[in-house]
């Protein structure tokens, strides 16, 4: 479903990623722990195209996003195709980023109607089956600042997801909340989980990654460290830079 | 003479002052009209990451900002036609000289306003798969509008003042006529009807804008 080959990226001359290679399977839940700084975040976003590597390819669902060039730098897809690509991945980010100006449901019927051309009709209808999913029908109506922070990120989540992607991205979805909203996101992303969306989900969330997570890669300074299911790499016989990790 | 003890001969003033009236309102109108949309495209290219484009509009921006607009209105008027070898004439050197000087201010505003847009809108719209074009417009114009509200009627309030300096230039707008009509009637009224009607104006000015910025409360952030 998703390769990627040797990521490189840095941020002015200071190494983010330093030769990152992952894959997701279709139907798999991928958690990506680590450090701040380890590079989780800026791996995930590479994916997503809201950053450009440096070198290295990414693969999604058979379509190359970006592959390196005879000259060793990074040769992305032609803008609409790329956009195309980047349209089967979705994204939650940590600080939601809805649109204040546009009710919840123009939130999720916006990109629906001008990207993908859906009629009105049929993009609220399928917003309002998600919002109904997310448990959020009622708030149809209102405005983000009316909502509290698990809300919104919910919101975020069915806002991702009325585009029908084929793999959904989490950047520390639930690092701005409290337990409890924390939990009532947490419940939405296992709901999903059990539907056997494919999800990679960048978290601080331990007992998220060791539910949920069929696989588990753990990141320190830009490069991936161990990878492996839950059990392997969160369990008992965890690596000692694990329980130091883990504290 | 006594205009405000005498309503004919007041009605005969704002009579001679009509003309005046409508020369200010004519400059006022058209330098929003043409300096609105030219600030959101100078404040664009502005921000451009092209630097042959951003350094000249940041040249411009400083010299129209820099100096002071009765001395555009002038190089306006005298040296464009030396320059170029064409005539203008004053009415239409006063727009060019007004749109060039307010674009610059309403291109900061624009530039402010964009700038305090979080950097997640854009990357929102853009995993959703909006182009650039569509972010912009969607996404993050509606909330610069929202935020350039209350600085752009500073600006707006600015101008219908500025209108005077058209002066220099012989053009009769309101305060060259009420001073001509002063002097010759040895009176103060006439500058008095002239400050009322600025004073009126913005207002008016306010109050729309009080509507608009009410009107835009439906949602915070």
């Amino acid at each position: 479903m998703l390769k990627a080959e040797n990521i490189v990226k840095s941020f002015g001359g200071a190494a983010v990623l330093r030769g990152v290679s992952a894959e997701v399977k279709k139907g798999e839940v991928v958690a990506i722990i680590g450090r701040s700084g380890s590079g989780k975040s800026t791996f995930l976003r590479c994916l997503n195209h809201l950053e450009v590597v440096d070198s290295g390819r990414i693969v999604v669902d058979g379509d190359e996003m970006v592959t390196t060039g005879a000259d060793g730098r990074a040769v992305y897809a032609p803008d609409k195709q790329l956009r195309k690509i980047c349209l089967k991945m979705g994204m939650v980010f940590q600080s939601y980023n809805l649109f204040p100006h546009f009710s919840v449901l123009r939130n999720l019927t916006e990109a629906q109607v001008h990207v993908l051309k859906r009629t009105r009709a049929q993009a609220k209808e399928k917003a309002m089956e998600l919002l109904s999913k997310v448990g959020l029908a009622d708030k149809a109506d209102q405005y983000p600042c009316q909502l509290s922070g698990g809300q919104s990120q919910r919101v975020a989540i069915a806002r991702a997801l009325t585009m029908d992607p084929e793999i959904l991205c989490f950047d520390e979805p639930t690092s701005a909340l409290d337990p409890q909203l924390t939990k009532e996101v947490l419940s939405v992303m296992r709901e999903l989980a059990q539907e056997r969306h494919t999800m990679i989900v960048v978290t601080h969330e331990m007992s998220f990654a060791r539910e949920v997570a069929d696989r588990v890669i753990f990141m320190a300074d830009g490069e991936i460290i161990e990878q492996g299911t839950a059990e392997e790499v969160l369990g008992e016989g965890r690596s000692d830079r694990m329980r130091e990790f883990m504290g | 003479m006594s205009y405000f003890n005498d309503p004919t001969a007041l009605m005969k003033l704002i009579g001679t002052l009509a003309d005046g009236f409508q020369n200010t309102l004519y400059i006022f109108f058209m330098t929003l009209l043409f300096s609105l949309p030219l600030g959101l495209l100078v404040a664009l290219g502005r921000m451009s990451r092209h630097k042959w484009l951003s350094a000249p509009i940041g040249l411009y921006i400083l010299v129209m900002r820099g100096t002071p607009l009765m001395l555009q209105i002038f190089a306006v008027h005298f040296m464009i036609p030396n320059l170029l070898g064409i005539n203008l004439d004053r009415m239409l050197s006063t727009i060019i000289a007004f749109v060039l000087n307010y674009a610059a201010y309403f291109a900061e505003i624009y530039r402010g306003g964009i700038l305090a847009i979080p950097q997640g809108q854009y990357e929102a719209g853009k995993v959703l798969g909006f182009t650039r074009q569509q972010t912009f417009i969607r996404i993050i114009f509606p909330q610069v509008f929202k935020r350039i509200l209350l600085p752009t009627s500073n600006e707006v309030i600015t101008l219908v003042k500025d209108t005077s300096l058209a002066t220099v230039i012989a053009v009769s707008e309101i305060f060259r006529a009420a001073k001509n009509e002063a002097s010759r009637t040895a009176s103060v009224e006439p500058l008095i009807v002239a400050g009322l009607f600025y004073l009126v104006m913005n207002a008016i000015i306010t109050q729309v804008f009080n509507y608009i910025v009410r009107k835009m409360d439906y949602y915070k952030g």
